[in-house]
C-alpha cells in the first residue's frame, strides 16, 4: 500500500506530477468537488495541530468526501494504552485513508506499516513534515515558475526545525540551487543534514547569523519559528525565540522578486507589517497546502486502488 | 573443552581486539549449552592484536551482528574437525533487533511489539540510522 511518510518517498517525477495535478484543481475547482463522494479520511491527531488538520480536513470536503478522527491523544484510545499499530488496523476497518500526527518520531511509519490504506505523515515530532514540503514546493513552482537555479535562505531555527530539514532534502534533487543558511550558533542546520544532503550532492551553501547582509542574494527566505515544544529547557528557549524578527526595513536590500515563505504559525519573527508587502507568500502557502493535500489524497486513493 | 580443536562448529577469528565481548553478547553466546571459548587479545599477524571466539556446536550463526561489530572478521566453519568453508563478512544493508534507538523521542521507545531497525546509509563511514526516526546509531 502506497503511503506518503517521507518526502523522498516520492520521486522528483512523481512530485512534478502531483504539483500539476493540484495547479489543475486550483484552475478546475468543480471538476474535482465530487472525485472522493463516498470516501472517508481518518485525521489521526494525537498532538494537537489546528492548521494542518483543518487543511487535510478542507481538502477531503473539496473533494466530495467525508472526514472523521480526533484532534488531541487524551480523546483517543491511545489514552488507555492502545499501540499505534493497533490503532492503523482498527482505523482501517472504517476509513479509506488516514492523515497522522503524532509527537513520537516514526508513529506514521509504524501505521503504515500496519494499515491497510495509505497513511499520510501529517508530522512525526521534529522528524518528518512532508506535507508542509508538498505545500513550500506548490508555492515556490506557483511564485518561480520552477526550481532549478534559485538562492533559498532558510531563517531561524534550522536545528529543530523540521520543515526546513524535508524542504532543502527535496530541492537538493533539483539543479543549480545554493541554500544561505541563517541562524544563531545553537539552532544551525545539523550537521548530518549538511553531510548526507549538501556536502554529499556538492550543493554550495553558507551559514551566518546575519540576515540582513545576505538579504540581496535570495530569491526565497524561509522563516521558521523557534518552537517552544522542541526544548527541553525554558531558559534556552526564552533565550534564543527572538533572534530573528523580518520587519520591512531589513527588506530594503532585498530583491523586488524576493519571496518571503513560512510554514506557520508564526509568533513573532514575521513582524506583520510585512503581510501588505506583495513579497509575502505565507499566507499562499496555506491556500496552495490544502490544494496540493487535495491531489495527494487523490494520488494515493487512486493508486490504493490498484 | 580444548579451545585449540572444534569438532563441529565456527571459529570466529580476526575480531579487533576489544570487540570480541561485544559479539559475544549481541550473539547472546552466553546461552548456548555448547562449550564456547572468547580469547581476547591474541597475537595477530594481520592486526597485532586480535580476539577470537570459539563455538564447538552447529548453532545459527546471525552474520548481521558480526559484520556490523566488524566486517573485517573472518568465520571459519570446521565441520568434522576440519575447516570447510570461510566466509567473508561486510557492513549489512539492515539490522533488525539488534541495537536500540536511544532517541527518547522516537516511537520504538513507546511502542511495545516493534522490530527495531536500522538501515546502513553510508558503507564508506558504517553509517546506521534507525528506520523510523534516522537517528545514527552510537
Amino acid at each position: 500500500m502506497r503511503s506518503l511518510i517521507d518526502i523522498l518517498d516520492f520521486t522528483v517525477e512523481e512530485l512534478d506530477e502531483l504539483i500539476d495535478l493540484a495547479n489543475d484543481i486550483i484552475e478546475n475547482p468543480e471538476k474535482y468537488s465530487e472525485k472522493c463522494k463516498g470516501k472517508k479520511l481518518a485525521t489521526l491527531f494525537f498532538e494537537p495541530s489546528t492548521r494542518t488538520r483543518l487543511s487535510f480536513e478542507a481538502a477531503m470536503l473539496e473533494l466530495g468526501g467525508s472526514v472523521l478522527g480526533f484532534s488531541e491523544a487524551n480523546s483517543s484510545s491511545a489514552a488507555k494504552g492502545e499501540s499505534v499499530a493497533d490503532t492503523a488496523k482498527t482505523i482501517s476497518c472504517y476509513a479509506d485513508i488516514i492523515a497522522m500526527r503524532h509527537p513520537k518520531e516514526g508513529a506514521p511509519l509504524v501505521a503504515a506499516q500496519n494499515a491497510t490504506i495509505p497513511v499520510i505523515n501529517a508530522g512525526d515530532g521534529g522528524h518528518n513534515h512532508p506535507t508542509q514540503t508538498l505545500a513550500d514546493l506548490l508555492t515556490i513552482k506557483r511564485e518561480k515558475g520552477g526550481f532549478d537555479n534559485l538562492t533559498v535562505g532558510f531563517c531561524g531555527d534550522l536545528k529543530f526545525g523540521r520543515t526546513v530539514h524535508s524542504l532543502i532534502n527535496a530541492l537538493s534533487r533539483y539543479n543549480g540551487l545554493k541554500f544561505v543558511l541563517i541562524s544563531p550558533e545553537e539552532l544551525k542546520l545539523p550537521s548530518y543534514v549538511k553531510k548526507d544532503v549538501l556536502q554529499q550532492k556538492n550543493i554550495p551553501y553558507e551559514q551566518t547569523t546575519d540576515l540582513e547582509s545576505v538579504m540581496p542574494q535570495l530569491d526565497i527566505l524561509y522563516m521558521t519559528r523557534v518552537q517552544r515544544e522542541r526544548f527541553f529547557n525554558e531558559e534556552d528557549y526564552l533565550r534564543l525565540k527572538d533572534s530573528y524578527i523580518l520587519e520591512p526595513r531589513k527588506l530594503r536590500d532585498a530583491k523586488p522578486t524576493l519571496s518571503i515563505m513560512h510554514p506557520l504559525p508564526r509568533v513573532n519573527e514575521i513582524s506583520v507589517a510585512v503581510d501588505d508587502d506583495p513579497r509575502a507568500c505565507y499566507f499562499k502557502q496555506v491556500l496552495n497546502g490544502k490544494f496540493i493535500r487535495m491531489a495527494l489524497i487523490l494520488k494515493l486513493l487512486e493508486e490504493a486502488k490498484k | 573443552m580444548n579451545i585449540d580443536s572444534i569438532t563441529n562448529g565456527f571459529v570466529i577469528d580476526h575480531i579487533i581486539a576489544g570487540r570480541g565481548m561485544r559479539i559475544y553478547e549481541l550473539l547472546n553466546l552466553d546461552n548456548l549449552d555448547c562449550p564456547v571459548a572468547i580469547i581476547r587479545n591474541a597475537t595477530s599477524h594481520k592486526r597485532f592484536k586480535k580476539d577470537i571466539i570459539k563455538i564447538d556446536g552447529e548453532i545459527d550463526l546471525n552474520l548481521d551482528i558480526i559484520g556490523y561489530v566488524d566486517p573485517g572478521a573472518t568465520i571459519n566453519v570446521i565441520r568434522d574437525g576440519k575447516l570447510v568453508e570461510k566466509k567473508v563478512l561486510e557492513l549489512p544493508e539492515t539490522l533488525t533487533n539488534v541495537i536500540k534507538c536511544k532517541n527518547p523521542r522516537c516511537i520504538t521507545t513507546t511502542e511495545q511489539e516493534i522490530n527495531h531497525i536500522f538501515k546502513l546509509t553510508d558503507r564508506d563511514r558504517g553509517v546506521y540510522r534507525c528506520l523510523y526516526c534516522e537517528t545514527q546509531a552510537k
